[in-house]
């Protein structure tokens, strides 16, 4: 159910709740899936002890992973062309995040239609912690 | 300093899966991922980033013989430089942007080496962490064919003191 040229409209949005409660152990299973053990995000005691941290907080591409399957879900899988964004808060454990994408531009290329995105992740006091782009191919 | 050869495999797709709470079967179930538009099992969007696995001298992992920064019986494993401005970055900085161009989807079975070129770099003066100095690097991944998969842009920041909270 890929999105289609012909339905879609401009200012549409689709969003989704990425992660609810976000816990410590997520951090270090993302840790240890991508290879980045940033003790940053996975030992509390330097966080706080050395770098000044009031705890450990979430890798930016752990957000950035989460964001991307509200993506996926919304644009279909292997569809994105372009995904990108800027980490503007930090994200704690036990935060709650929602991913908003909002329809900026449908075009055609070629004969190929494609969906440019603006891109929103919220925590649950409303804050902004990510804010990006994306572009993904989309039926006639 | 990059991964020279990136073997995508479905295990690993799932863990990373798994890491970012995405139940989407395309990632672990072959016989599902048949039945889709790709074909396969693919990778999620932010993959590549795990190609950090497969850098040898990847520096936020520990390494066997080698002294950890992370805390052990004290709360770093590192002699801290007196008077250095290490503060908030902690061991690399933070991670400011990341901007990714897909060419075409990874699936098991590719191997990716990684190329990365040093971008530009500039300074700021931020509102919650002091002195801010931004680097660029750019990564491209090209799969066995010397195709290339993904051109990855990344932004790194180095703050002179822990970001304020409020």
């Amino acid at each position: 159910m890929a999105l289609s040229a012909r339905t879609l409209k401009v200012g549409e949005t689709y969003e989704e709740q990425i992660v609810d409660n976000l816990a410590r152990t997520q951090l270090v299973q993302y840790a240890g899936a991508s290879g980045d053990y940033n003790p940053l995000h996975t030992d509390e005691v330097y966080s706080t002890k050395v770098a000044g941290y009031p705890s450990v907080f979430a890798h930016g591409m752990l957000t950035m992973g989460m964001t991307s399957k509200m993506l996926t879900h919304y644009v279909g899988d292997g569809r994105l062309t372009t995904f990108g964004v800027r980490f503007t808060r930090q994200v704690w454990p036990g935060d709650t995040l929602t991913a908003k994408a909002t329809v900026e531009a449908i075009r055609e290329e070629g004969g190929k239609y494609f969906v440019d995105l603006t891109v929103s992740t919220v925590n649950q006091e409303g804050a902004e912690v990510l804010s990006g782009y994306a572009s993904a191919r989309i039926d006639p | 300093m990059a991964a020279t050869k990136f073997p995508i495999e479905a295990g690993h797709i799932m863990l990373f899966a798994r890491a970012i709470g995405d139940d989407n079967k395309i990632y672990y179930d072959e016989d599902y991922a048949k039945t889709t538009e790709p074909g396969s099992i693919v990778a999620p969007p932010t993959f590549a980033m795990a190609s950090a696995q497969f850098d040898p001298d990847y520096p936020l992992r520990p390494k066997i013989g080698q002294p950890w920064f992370g805390s052990g019986k004290e709360p770093t494993g590192v002699q801290r430089r007196s008077g250095g401005s290490g503060g908030g970055g902690g061991g690399g900085g933070l991670h400011a942007e990341q901007h990714f161009e897909y060419h075409r989807h990874l699936k098991p079975g590719d191997v990716l080496t990684a190329t990365v070129k040093p971008g530009k770099t500039w300074e700021k003066e931020g509102r919650r962490a002091g002195k801010l100095i931004f680097t660029e690097t750019v990564t491209e991944y090209r799969d066995q064919h010397g195709e290339l998969m993904i051109t990855a842009r990344s932004v790194g920041v180095r703050t002179e003191r822990p970001v304020d909270q409020n």
